[in-house]
């Protein structure tokens, strides 16, 4: 394995499966991600990658194994009740003697990973604006009533300057008290990055990113990645589908088909692999 | 922010609301009691919250409830049980030799803890129902609203709840009145209670929904997914909305007791929710303003405005036919129905006064230059 | 023991088939339009307006009965086409509330017809007889009830699975809109869907208000919304599962009714406590515990939403 050893691991996957009905979607899937790399997970399409996505935030709960975030355990669990036959997954039963875990995936965020969409997932009665203001709503430190009488109405303006500077650094300032889903596509996605930051990660997972757009934005959209990661102190991990994107701005690459890991390194290293090729690359999306 | 919305849209709106108070302050010195624009008045303002407070659960956090009806029962009981005079529940009571409770709070207490009673029922349901899918969950707050329709007019209760016997003898609007000493009015004020305590109780939720919190609701609404996504925690906001509804649907049906002066288990059937829900719909779902424009509009043409329409008229020799009793509400739900089919956003859509405001203004001005 | 609890055994499976054919109605329909429709059990109440006047009239009862399923299906119909129709393409809410609508206008239309007063229900001769089933003394229309039910379920369920119409029914609650890339028509399927729950309800109608003969506009609430938690407990979707769901709702239910004597007659209380009041609520308790426990119904089938 060549891993870059660049720091305190953030994210860590071991041994994960997600497993709905008979279909098994991720088979023992273990990566790791550390503080500031710029981790790229590819494969073909349905190979798993937003299932393990949505493994790592909560909307599903792990068949098996366990999701380690900045050291400590966020996601605990192995085959239970009828699962336990059905099971066709791997190491079933590694973790059977530890006791499940499992957060909303609202705690989740909490915690500092936030994440954007693969279908964009806008809220869209709200301009963009709301639209990031909203996402700041987690650390407001006020409950309803304190909210509703006004009584907060520093933290209010905080959160309120907060997200137009986010705006701001996004370029869509013009945009604000336009309505979000009559933006256009590209913009659209750049707003839900913005949104994602509002909720002050420490891990930003972009599922797909550049879907829908040309070379040339794909070129800005790289740069702007790069730029919030170092800016904000970020780690990123990605799913993409664009190459160019993935090869020029990733400092690690896992390559997952059919549910299982089937490659990892850098660009270079992934480029070259023989599995890899097999499998899919070569295929330069749009 | 590029441009600072304009605060005269805001103004306007808080200035007409002003004015409709010392209106309707003024008439009811002036007309007589008996004028039907006072029922439309009060009833108006009673629906107007119950309206708002559907609205603020169904329209701005998008959960599709049914219930109301059982949470207005709750309140207008817990007001009614505690404001009977001490003096009167012997009568009230007597089959139930006096009834259990033998004190008396203060009106507005008493109002207070209707919304607090009918809250803590909404927590309880809401446990297990909040989760549930849209249709399912319609269901299910409807089911629970019948049973506690059953639970206070059952008479293992009576002690407390009067069982199927009616509740009466609490103090009502009319008795806000300002009495000289022989005992005949001098200020009417009637009406005006009802106003102010829809009046500040809309405004709780105005100030609820301009609020993070508010925000966090129509998030809710808009993309349950993405609200969790960004930190908002479901369970929880949730049942904010719907405690939060609920209390006031209780300080809501605590008017409707005041209104009818009595009350009895047996009336808060689903209909009611269904009549609350159709002025929801008509006024624009996610809209306040909407829905108490719209209360007036509903209670003003189904207790006044129609009312010709029930009652036989001649042209000369000849009998208008259909116009009897009965007819007023038929043409009245086809109005309900054209409305629904063919004007789904309602009166103000999801819009409120001052935006609609705003735009008059913005129109003028680029006209002007 | 039995000599107590027979009778409300039998009143409640009478009703309780009853319910099942309204509450067929709900299921269908539920199951291709995803729409809880609120004017079913209005129609059912319709029905038995229908039935009142057109007795009244003079007509005989033997050309009444055909007469009154042929209107309810027409307005089953109407309904479907004036206020379901239009909004087909809009939010589930929408639809929702336009079927709260219809209940509400034909409640207020039977109400300013009748005027407010009760209206009699005809006593149809042959199924109005009373007849001595045990320790019971029962009218006819108990005993006919399971059978009559039992025979047109078993009618209808050929028809879903054995032609074509039904074919096409399954495939539309399945998936509603490949159905229609496959070339179904769509208007058809729905139009029958509805044909059928409402020639149900008609013929439900006949057999309740024979049991209870009192006729009003708000007749049909009760009943329908019984029917409709009948249909989520035995499983939207599952005809079978809204048949044995409405006869244990109408069971249990009357049991309650009769608590108070079988729990005197048992000796466990001294005096009545009013339990019959709990007879409807007891439903709704049924309805929230299937909910929280079996959201599924007891045969319905387990559908995993897509994140």
């Amino acid at each position: 394995m060549s891993e870059k050893a660049n720091g305190n691991e953030v994210l860590k996957l071991e041994n994960i499966t997600m497993q709905f009905g008979g279909v098994v979607a991720i088979n023992n899937l273990s990566l790791q991600v550390n503080q500031g790399e710029i981790v790229a997970l590819i494969g073909p399409n349905g190979a798993g990658k937003t299932t393990a996505f949505n493994c790592i935030t909560g909307v599903y709960e792990p068949t098996n194994g366990i999701v380690y975030f900045h050291g400590k355990p966020i996601a605990v669990n192995h085959p239970q009740g009828k699962m336990k036959k059905a099971y066709g997954g791997e190491n079933g039963s590694l973790y059977a003697n530890r006791k499940p875990l499992v957060y909303t995936p609202d705690r989740i965020t909490h915690m500092g990973i936030a994440r954007t969409f693969q279908n964009i997932r806008l809220f869209k009665s709200q301009t963009a604006f709301e639209n990031v203001l909203i996402a700041t709503h987690l650390r407001c430190k006020s409950n309803f009533l304190t909210a509703s009488f006004r009584l907060n109405m520093h933290e209010e303006k905080a959160m309120r300057e907060k997200s137009m500077k986010l705006l701001e650094i996004v370029g869509l300032a013009e945009e604000a008290n336009e309505l979000a889903t009559s933006l256009p596509y590209g913009k659209q996605r750049r707003l839900e990055i913005a949104r994602a930051l509002a909720t002050d990660p420490t891990l930003l997972l972009l599922d797909e990113p550049a879907a829908g757009m040309n070379p040339q934005e794909t070129d800005e959209l790289g740069e702007f990645i790069v730029e919030i990661k170092n800016r904000f102190n970020l780690t990123v991990f990605m799913i993409e589908h664009h190459m160019n994107l993935v090869m020029d701005i990733s400092d690690r690459i896992y390559v997952l088909d059919f549910g299982k890991q089937i490659a990892e390194g850098t660009p270079e290293e992934i480029q070259k692999n023989p599995v890899v090729i097999a499998a899919y690359l070569g295929v330069d999306e749009e | 922010m590029n441009q600072k919305k304009s605060k005269l849209p805001m103004i306007i709106t808080l200035a007409l609301v002003a004015a409709v108070y010392v209106a309707v302050f003024v008439a009811e010195q002036m007309l007589p009691s008996t004028s039907m624009v006072f029922t439309v008045l009060k009833k108006g303002a009673t629906y107007a919250l119950v309206a708002v407070s559907m609205n603020l659960l169904n329209g701005f956090t998008g959960i599709f409830s049914l219930g109301q009806a059982g949470f207005m029962l709750v309140g207008a009981y817990v007001y009614g049980i505690f404001t009977i005079p001490v003096a009167q529940r012997a009568s009230v009571y007597q089959y139930f030799d006096g009834g259990l409770v033998q004190f008396t709070v203060p009106v507005v207490v008493a109002l207070v803890m209707a919304g607090l009673a009918a809250a803590f029922f909404a927590y309880l349901i809401g446990l297990p129902v909040l989760r549930l899918k849209s249709d399912y969950l319609a269901i299910a707050t409807l089911g629970f609203a019948e049973i506690i329709r059953a639970i206070f007019q059952w008479n293992g209760l009576g002690p407390i709840t009067n069982g199927s016997n009616m509740l009466r003898a609490f103090p009502n609007f009319n008795d806000f009145n300002i009495r000289d000493a022989e005992g005949n009015v001098t200020v009417y004020l009637s009406t005006l209670i009802p106003f102010l305590i829809a009046g500040v109780c809309i405004l709780l939720i105005v100030l609820l929904i301009n609020s993070s919190y508010g925000r966090a609701l129509k998030a809710v609404r808009d993309d349950e997914v993405a609200a969790e996504a960004m930190g908002i925690n479901l369970a929880h906001h949730k049942q904010l909305a719907f405690c939060i509804s609920s209390f006031f649907a209780g300080v809501g049906g605590a008017m409707l007791a005041m209104y009818q002066t009595t009350v009895q288990a047996k009336s808060f059937t689903s209909a009611m929710t269904y009549e609350i829900l159709l002025i929801v719909v008509i006024g624009g779902i996610g809209s306040v303003s909407g829905s108490v424009i719209s209360s007036f509009l509903f209670v003003a043409c189904s207790e006044w405005w129609l009312r010709f329409l029930d009652e036989k008229q001649m042209i000369g020799d000849f009998e208008v036919p259909l116009l009897r009793t009965g007819f007023r509400m038929v043409v009245f739900s086809v109005i309900i129905m054209i409305v629904v089919l063919f004007f789904r956003r309602g009166i103000m859509g999801d819009k409120e006064l001052p935006d609609l405001l705003s735009r008059r203004l913005e129109k003028k001005g680029r006209a002007a230059k | 023991m039995w000599d107590t609890i027979f009778p409300y055994l039998l009143s409640g499976v009478s009703v309780g088939g009853q319910y099942a054919l309204i509450a067929i109605g709900y299921t269908m329909v539920y199951g291709i339009l995803r729409l809880i429709n609120f004017a079913h059990g209005d129609v059912f109440m319709v029905a038995g307006i229908i039935m009142v006047y057109l007795a009244a009239s003079g007509l005989p009862l033997w050309i009444c009965i055909p007469l009154v399923l042929l209107i309810t299906v027409a307005v089953g119909f109407t309904i479907e086409r004036v206020a379901y129709k239009p909004l087909r393409s809009a939010p589930r809410m929408s639809v929702m509330i336009s079927a709260i609508g219809v209940s509400y206008t034909l409640q207020n239309l039977v109400l300013y017809i009748t005027g407010g007063l009760n209206k009699q229900y005809p006593t149809i001769p042959l199924i109005s007889e009373t007849v001595a089933i045990g320790p019971a003394k029962t009218k006819m229309v108990t005993v006919i009830t399971p059978f009559l039910v039992i025979i047109l379920v078993v009618a209808l369920v050929l028809l879903i699975n054995k032609t074509k119409i039904g074919m096409a029914m399954r495939a539309v609650s399945k998936d509603f809109e490949t159905s229609q890339l496959m070339g179904i028509k769509i208007n058809n399927v729905i139009s029958a869907t509805f044909i059928i729950g409402s020639f149900l309800a008609g013929v439900g109608s006949i057999l309740f208000f024979t049991n209870y003969p009192t006729v009003i506009q708000t007749s049909g609430a009760m009943p329908g919304l019984k029917a409709f938690v009948a249909a989520v407990f035995g499983g939207i979707g599952s005809i079978p599962g809204a048949v044995i769901g409405a006869f244990i709702i109408g069971i249990m239910e009357n049991i309650i009714k009769g608590l108070d004597v079988i729990l005197f007659k048992l000796g466990l209380i001294q005096q009545p406590m009013g339990l019959a009041t709990f007879s409807d609520a007891f439903t709704f308790a049924l309805l929230i515990i299937i909910l929280i426990v079996k959201p599924t119904g007891l045969f319905g089938e387990k559908v995993t939403d897509k994140v």
